[in-house]
């Protein structure tokens, strides 16, 4: 599209439409540099801070660079609370998350793009509309199952819906298997493969992307999550990050270079895996976002 | 009406069908329609967790919420927000999706960075922008302090707070960037090359092509960005608990608060209910107006 402008600017009048280019471009420059120094700022002010000594923090006006680089902050973390437990939690509840997340939704996927049965449509969109359901609605009843089935202060009543097809996860796979040509699967049909042969042997294989961006997107999710954990657990050593920093900050709200040091902990996971899976997580963003 | 599979192999593939489908549909039942429908019923009792039977109060709970102060409160914040927020939300994230489809060198490394504050969310972000915002020694009020604006008190003062909690969402304005950028890449070049052709100068091009063909992408950003605002938790919880003064004690805060600190769980479900249903209804109306500003490519001009 913009090869297109630059060919409608060139006809439009050469000079003219070059001299424009120009200043157009560093004014576009000016603008997205100044965002982007902005949008950057917390984090750089949050690293910082996590580096200085607790005097330097507390001083004014601000010191911007602290005067010298300190990790006793990081060090303090871990001595005040469980910090590496709680880092260790949220890695268990993640990668079972994921595991879940992946099973649930790729088989219910495969039944709403593959197979042809009664009542499919009709399923297919009632999952859809149950992404709308606020999770406060069905908050309380969920609850109290969990808690009859004397699942409190466990994991089971956050994991276990991954393992469900949630209706997010089984659109995408879904829109994934569908771009899939059918072909490929036919004569495996014909050579006697069921359904589980083609599901297991050939879609699965095939669909190492679109798992892998289910993947990090409940990453994200599990890693993030602060209700679930909120409401279930109870015992300070099953606490993930996330519910550890909050329960954390209640205590050392005054200290911000150890709330610094702990946030910055807790978000570098994160910044790692967007960093390294950013096209996978566009991806996820357009299959799911532009097709729905 | 539903036809049946006849031949064998049909009927093998139906079979093998739902047992795909079931994770799914047991999962449905488990953990969305089944306590959906008890939610609605509990939004009749008296439910207080205990293990009788819940007491049966009719429209008792609904009649109680209009009286009650937290709940418009409540409302109030959530909806103000809302207002507060998703116009200049919407606007920005559009700019900046334009901006970034530019073909300026450099352009992947900005748009990772637009996208990543909408990425990395939650509770370690709360607690940074608590320090942001802190009044003598976060950084908004220095940075403020160069213009001139004498330190304000961002989290206690409830004046500014929801400026706070603005500010702070439209630090997460990429979030609609990658949509409207694959929205933007999706629109024909022929119709600005003809568009041109005719005279049409840029502005011209842009409110004539551009907007009308990105409007079904900004509507869907917009329902998605809806429904979300009006669910905001995690921020309000770890930053305020509500506060200063209940000034973001939003809805999501008052139904967590009505469920685990007062244990009232029928008044909480009529919340809960009463917030999807407004959720349902604001979405609804959103449907309707589409026809009015929002153009398929594919049908015929009606409307306009």
């Amino acid at each position: 599209m913009t090869a297109g402008m630059e060919q409608v600017a060139r006809t439009a009048g050469e000079d003219e439409g070059r001299k424009l280019g120009t200043a157009e471009t560093i004014v576009t420059y000016i603008v997205i540099l100044v965002g982007a120094v902005g949008l950057m700022f917390p984090f750089a002010w949050m690293l910082s801070t996590s580096l200085k000594p607790l005097d330097e923090v507390y001083s004014y006006p601000i010191i911007w660079i602290p005067s010298q680089i300190i990790f006793e902050n990081y060090i303090d973390v871990f001595k005040k609370v469980p910090f590496a437990r709680y880092l260790w939690n949220s890695f268990v509840l993640s990668v079972l998350g994921i595991i879940g997340n992946m099973a649930g939704s790729s088989l219910a996927a495969f039944s709403f793009a593959r197979l042809r049965y009664p009542g499919r449509t009709l399923f297919f969109i009632m999952m859809l509309s149950t992404m709308m359901v606020p999770v406060w609605v069905t908050m309380v009843p969920t609850f109290i199952m969990f808690s009859r089935l004397g699942w409190l202060d466990t994991y089971l009543p956050i994991l276990l819906p991954a393992y469900f097809a949630v209706p997010f996860f089984t659109f995408l796979m879904r829109q994934f298997f569908l771009s899939v040509p059918v072909e490929i699967e036919d004569s495996a049909r014909i050579d006697g493969c069921s359904s589980f042969g083609v599901f297991f042997r050939i879609l699965m294989p095939l669909s190492i992307p679109a798992l892998a961006t289910v993947a990090i997107f409940s990453f994200f999710f599990y890693w993030n999550d602060l209700l679930g954990p909120l409401i279930y657990l109870r015992s300070q050593l099953k606490f993930p990050v996330a519910m550890g920093i909050a329960s954390f900050q209640s205590e050392q709200y005054a200290n911000f270079a150890l709330m610094m040091a702990a946030a910055t902990m807790a978000l570098a996971p994160m910044l790692v895996v967007f960093f390294f899976t950013q096209r996978l997580f566009i991806q996820g963003v357009v299959i799911t976002g532009v097709k729905g | 009406m539903i036809a049946l599979p006849k031949t064998p192999r049909a009927r093998r593939e139906a079979l093998e069908g739902y047992i795909f489908l079931l994770p799914w549909l047991l999962g449905f039942i488990l953990f969305t329609a089944g306590p959906l429908l008890a939610s609605f019923y509990l939004g009749f009792t008296t439910y207080r967790g205990d293990r009788s039977w819940p007491d049966w109060i009719g429209f008792a709970n609904f009649t109680k919420l209009f009286q009650d102060d937290l709940f418009w409160q409540s409302l109030k914040v959530t909806v103000i927000y809302a207002v507060g927020f998703l116009p200049p939300g919407m606007a920005l994230g559009f700019g900046i999706a334009l901006l970034m489809n530019q073909r300026v060198k450099g352009v992947s490394i900005f748009r990772t960075i637009y996208y990543l504050p909408s990425v990395i969310t939650g509770v370690a972000v709360a607690v940074l922008w608590g320090f942001v915002f802190h009044k003598e020694f976060g950084i908004l009020n220095t940075v403020l302090e160069l213009f001139g604006v004498t330190p304000i008190s961002w989290l206690f003062d409830s004046r500014w707070i929801m400026v706070a909690f603005i500010i702070m969402g439209l630090w997460g304005v990429g979030d609609g960037m990658i949509i409207y950028l694959a929205g933007l890449q999706g629109i024909p070049t022929e119709l600005y090359e003809a568009a041109s052709i005719d005279g049409a100068r840029r502005m011209r091009r842009f409110w004539n092509i551009t907007i009308p063909m990105m409007s079904p992408t900004l509507f869907f950003v917009l329902v998605t960005a809806l429904i979300k605002t009006f669910q905001i938790f995690t921020t309000a919880y770890i930053m305020t608990r509500g506060g200063p003064n209940y000034a973001t004690y939003f809805f999501s805060v008052n139904i967590y608060n009505t469920t685990f600190m007062s244990l009232r769980f029928g008044y909480a479900s009529a919340l809960a209910w009463l917030l999807f249903v407004l959720i349902f209804l604001l979405t609804l109306l959103l449907f309707r107006s589409a026809k009015f500003w929002v153009f398929y490519a594919g049908e015929k001009e009606e409307t306009a």
